[in-house]
């Protein structure tokens, strides 16, 4: 079993509304039910963060931008640790994320464990 | 209660209590001696209850029998020059008697500093566990070895290993510090946790001696949330979840000890005082930041006392299901997850997320298959519930897959 990083990207710059306690909960439901699919099968080694969509870019020169999408249309909105047997089990434990309902993908990367 | 049931369970409920306060007098490098005085106090009953009938107050007679074997030890072993002279210097009465003390109180204290003592980190978790049984739950070495499923040598080997361990790194029976107590109550709580496990899911017939191992467990676990040092809120969750499954104790089994599903059982003999306290105790788990599996247990659990089926319920079990599998992974909470998904989003789900799981060599998983493709694939079904059935242990669960299968095959 090696282990995979699922990184979630969607759209950049769609706005931000504040939502309701309920709303949230709704909009979680799909993607505690996706890994707890996951962790079901005992695929899933770390249920990940998701990540705020304000952020900063440094470059060098000390040159800070607001946010990560300068050049990419796309922002990662968070990431999980599968594991899987190989990098096409792992793609496809990933088609079922909740992240295509909302226009967005994922990027399924083998993680190189540093001993 | 008979005489012949009398003993073990006097055996379960006080061999501990006089054990801890033994301990904690002689210092953990004569828990032998303490071991051998309290059951030739056991021996001693057995012989003279059978010949002169049951005294007054059992209980009090085992006490009184083993403070004075123990006193007898004391005023004899290196134990009394080495500890209990300085007290002599200093006594001024003429007459010294070195204390036996077996009030509630000390019972209680002394338990809880043994709890901590067991399960320091100088030895292993499987050892701890095993002390854990044999000395506070009065298991014998060949339930030990059942409960582990292997043999005595092992554990014997092992308990004595442990023991020696204690002996040699010099613990001493009291409570650590805070900041150690905190390192340490995951390991009590996982043992109290198994242990309660042990008697609620045993294979055993024996519901009398399930009962008391429950009972015992729960007294341990509520000791913890009477100390203001250990009352934290996993372990009022684990409290809370043993307080719920005990209340259906009365309903899961029939005379003979078999098991009732859940969704058989009358619910007229649920508990309803335990699952008060245990709402109770699931109210107080509600503080801090940590979310740990006996909140999430003990949640699941609440919902199970509420035995009509809604949407709602079936919803929010599966989400605790959800969280409890992504803290860690369990056979048992895989399967019921994917059951519990059967019934809030229907069969059809359930049945591609269970063919997803993997467990061919569990006889639960092809039950669960096997209940899934009723009526939607009997012939499926019935495969499955055949492999369960190769795999099934117990009685019980063998005529249940039999009638199960007939049932369908006539259909």
């Amino acid at each position: 079993m090696e282990e995979f990083l699922l990184i979630f990207r969607r759209e950049a710059g769609a706005p931000e509304t504040p939502m309701s306690p309920e709303q949230m909960q709704a909009m979680m439901k799909p993607w505690q039910d996706w890994m707890g699919g996951l962790a079901a099968q005992n695929k899933l080694v770390s249920p990940g963060n998701r990540l705020a969509s304000d952020g900063r870019v440094v470059k060098a020169n000390s040159v800070i931008t607001n946010g990560p999408y300068v050049e990419t249309k796309e922002a990662v909105g968070g990431y999980i640790i599968i594991k899987a047997s190989s990098l096409d089990e792992a793609a496809e434990l990933s088609k079922d994320c909740p992240i295509f309902q909302m226009g967005g993908n994922v990027e399924v990367r083998t993680v190189i464990p540093m001993d | 209660m008979q005489e012949a049931e009398l003993i073990p369970h006097l055996f379960r409920t006080e061999y501990r209590k006089i054990i801890s306060v033994l301990v904690k007098k002689f210092g953990l490098e004569h828990i032998e001696t303490a071991e051998d005085l309290v059951s030739e106090t056991f021996l001693l009953a057995s012989e003279t209850w059978g010949q002169k009938g049951l005294p007054q107050n059992p209980t009090g007679w085992l006490y009184t029998v083993s403070k004075n074997k123990a006193l007898d030890f004391l005023r004899r072993s290196k134990v009394f020059s080495d500890r209990i002279s300085n007290e002599l210097k200093q006594s001024t009465a003429s007459q010294y008697e070195p204390g036996i003390d077996l009030s509630t109180q000390n019972i209680e204290d002394s338990q809880l500093q043994m709890m901590f003592a067991i399960c320091h980190p100088v030895i292993s978790p499987e050892a701890q566990i095993g002390l854990s049984l044999s000395l506070l739950c009065g298991f014998g070495i060949e339930e030990i070895a059942d409960a582990f499923l292997t043999n005595k040598e092992v554990i014997y080997k092992r308990l004595a290993r442990a023991k020696e361990k204690l002996r040699t790194e010099n613990v001493k029976i009291e409570l650590p510090g805070p900041t150690e107590i905190a390192n340490r109550l995951e390991a009590v709580l996982t043992t109290l946790y198994l242990l309660f496990s042990e008697g609620y899911y045993s294979i055993s017939q024996n519901t009398t001696l399930r009962k008391d191992l429950c009972l015992e467990a729960l007294r341990l676990t509520l000791m913890l949330t009477e100390n203001e040092q250990t009352q934290t809120p996993q372990a009022y969750g684990l409290l809370s979840l043993m307080c719920f499954h005990s209340s259906r104790f009365e309903a899961r089994t029939n005379q003979n000890g078999e098991i009732i599903l859940y969704e058989n059982q009358d619910t007229n003999l649920w508990n309803t005082d335990l699952i008060e306290k245990g709402e109770h105790y699931l109210n107080k788990a509600s503080t801090g930041t940590k979310l740990s599996k006996y909140h999430l247990e003990a949640a699941i659990a609440y919902w199970h006392t509420h035995k009509t089926d809604s949407i709602e319920k079936w919803e929010n079990v599966l989400q605790l299901y959800n969280r409890l599998l992504m803290l860690g992974y369990s056979e048992m909470a895989a399967l019921n997850r994917t059951y519990v998904l059967s019934k809030a989003r229907g069969k059809a789900e359930a049945i591609v997320e269970a063919e997803k799981l993997d467990l061919n060599s569990n006889h639960l998983y092809h039950s669960l298959l096997g209940n899934l493709y009723e009526d939607v694939n009997n012939q499926k079904a019935i495969e499955h519930l055949t492999k369960a059935l190769k795999l099934a242990k117990t009685t019980a669960d063998k005529t249940l897959l039999e009638s199960k299968i007939r049932r369908l095959s006539t259909q």
